[in-house]
């Protein structure tokens, strides 16, 4: 399978900050890459580089087997971008919007008009298609952008945060048009700070933190990466967590995690039930009585937290042996 | 396609883009018209009671001024215009797209030398009913016009420079004006260049304004043999001197405005 996207290497300074320092990245040609991350992990820096916006300080650029550093403007005929803040024109109506970006794209202006028409219609923007774009919702203005970005239909497409801001009930509806009427063949590079749409949406993932790949793989690989289940007691008063965290470390697989503001202690386990039992016992022999003691299957957030170490006041040691560059379980 | 070709269709499609908005904002005109008005009618009878100048109805004589200073003014909608589509994204989308990169700076100029032409018809009904004449036959005339609205498009490019530069449309708002103060008061614009410290009058007999404002009197009649329009090259040739600013403008910063527009980021 050839890649779509190759970047090698990018790295991109502002004044002593390293927005990217040294990413690589892979998507082969009709899959979906998510790049996850938090707010100033270097997501829109990496798209920025890979659609012609920004130069990197370093690195290797190419897409469709272009070099993109060497030939942007032909890199522009073959992608299309949907940015992170909708970036239309309030004045124009959802018509106008797609007929000018149809014609800048150099489709025609017949091509670019029949194109308008069937997007406003897959995107159901046809009865507001006349009005201007000001009087749209959150959503409808995420979906025109996102039409706009479709409209000379390019192979190569990259969606930056294309739900963030957006209502539960908007971003279902982002997520489905994004799985159906996006897809349809082509390549897609989409950054997000929900797990739960990396999941959704993609193939693989690359874990993004401080300009640097932390991890990637498959999301059930990178579930796998974490343990399987997990084990998760919440205690009443700070002096029990030192009991808790003994107990845990004792029936887990890994260190546990604090969670020192909720007092929450959590664990990968082997088996859940058996844990829980074993660590019931434990507790109750010394004498502590959790507010709250459960096992959940491993989520994106698990996988998340224990990469980044962000959402957790663990010192970094605590931190689990798969976040280091060379335990990466991706494509390299 | 060559790529002029490109750049002057691309450009079309977003002068349209940016005429449509004025279309959708009545309000952008009444008040883009409504000062104008406002400039014509207190310059001429608030300054037209105080100043005078010998050989001249001042009236006449200030015409040319107010056109011209209107017109520089003018320029602020192209700055503001481009920060706001800095802020909004709007520049990255089109930065996205394989359209020719002159085009968003062409067609941002190219309606605002529209949006000039529009003012300049409102102020030329309102000068003559303040009683300003032209003198002169419609060729004559239109040499004016031609000079000024070039001009105004010039400037247009140094405001899109500006527009590109700074951080947020706010700033755009007053940078794109506080250097039109000094540019178009040390002129002739309004008092004759030789009433003007001494110091000064060689400022204001090569500013741009000066050439400008001097070429519209001379080809609509309004400056008769006994005005004193100073000495030297800029007396004289002021159609040139006009052209050779124009000129000059425009090849200092299209190239200028186009670089930054290559390197503009969304804040």
């Amino acid at each position: 399978m050839t890649d779509a996207i190759v970047a090698e290497g990018l790295v991109k300074t502002y004044g002593p900050v390293r927005a990217l320092d040294g990413i690589d990245i892979r998507v082969p040609e009709g899959t979906v890459l998510g790049l996850l991350g938090p707010n100033g992990a270097g997501k829109t820096t990496c798209v920025r580089i890979l659609t012609t916006l920004l130069k990197p300080d370093s690195g290797r650029v190419v897409v469709d087997g272009v070099d993109v550093l060497a030939h942007p403007q032909q890199v522009r005929r073959k992608i299309g971008l949907s940015g992170q803040n909708a970036a239309i024109d309030e004045y124009l109506t959802g018509y106008e919007n797609l007929e000018m970006i149809g014609r800048l794209y150099h489709i025609g202006k017949a091509k670019a008009r029949t194109r308008a028409h069937e997007l406003l219609e897959r995107f159901e923007l046809t009865e507001a298609a006349n009005r201007p774009a000001k009087t749209y919702s959150g959503g409808m203005r995420r979906r025109l952008d996102l039409a706009g970005a479709l409209i000379a239909s390019p192979p190569i497409i990259f969606l930056d945060e294309p739900t963030t801001g957006l209502d539960p009930r908007s971003r279902l509806g982002m997520w489905d048009v994004i799985n159906e009427r996006v897809r349809s063949g082509s390549t897609l590079l989409l950054t997000t700070q929900y797990l739960e749409e990396a999941d959704r949406l993609a193939d693989s993932i690359v874990v993004v933190d401080r300009g640097r790949a932390i991890a990637r793989g498959t999301p059930d690989m990178l579930k796998r990466q974490v343990g399987g289940e997990r084990l998760e007691v919440t205690v009443a008063n700070a002096g029990d967590v030192e009991v808790v965290r003994r107990v845990l470390a004792e029936v887990g697989t890994e260190p546990p995690t604090v969670d020192m503001e909720l007092m929450k202690l959590e664990a990968p386990v082997a088996a859940g039930p058996k844990a829980l039992m074993e660590a019931v016992r434990r507790l109750d022999n010394a004498g502590v009585e959790p507010a709250d003691i459960t096992t959940h299957r491993a989520s994106l957030d698990d996988v998340f937290m224990a990469l980044t170490g962000h959402a957790t006041t663990q010192p970094a040691d605590a931190v689990p042996a798969i976040a280091g560059r060379d335990a990466e379980g991706g494509r390299r | 396609m060559t790529a002029v070709a490109t750049a002057l269709i691309d450009g079309w499609v977003v002068t349209k883009r940016n005429l449509i908005k004025v279309k959708r904002i009545p309000d952008l005109l009444i008040f883009s018209t409504i000062q104008p008005i406002m400039f014509v009618v207190l310059f001429a009878y608030v300054f037209g009671g105080s100043i005078a100048i010998p050989g001249v109805n001042y009236r006449e004589y200030l015409m040319a001024g107010i056109f011209t200073q209107t017109v520089a003014f003018g320029s602020g909608i192209t700055a503001i215009g481009l920060a706001d589509d800095l802020q909004r994204g709007i520049i990255d989308r089109f930065r996205s797209l394989p359209m020719s990169r002159a085009a968003v700076l062409l067609g941002r100029t190219t309606s605002d030398l529209l949006n000039n032409v529009f003012v300049l018809l409102i102020m030329v009904i309102c000068g003559l009913a303040v009683g300003w004449r032209i003198h002169t036959n419609p060729a004559q005339a239109a040499v004016g016009f031609a000079v000024l609205l070039l001009f105004g498009y010039a400037i247009s490019w140094v405001a899109a420079v500006i527009g590109l530069s700074v951080s947020s449309v706010e700033v755009a708002q007053s940078a794109g004006l506080i250097w039109m103060f000094p540019l178009t008061f040390v002129s002739n614009a309004f008092v004759a260049s030789d009433r003007l410290p001494g110091w000064l009058q060689p400022m204001a007999e090569w500013n741009p304004i000066s050439a400008v404002a001097l070429t519209m009197r001379d080809s609509w009649g309004n400056a008769p043999a006994g005005l004193a329009r100073g000495e030297g090259f800029p007396a004289h040739h002021p159609l040139l001197l006009s052209l050779l600013w124009i000129v000059g403008i425009l090849a200092v910063f299209m190239p200028l405005a186009i670089s930054r527009y290559r390197r503009a980021a969304s804040r």
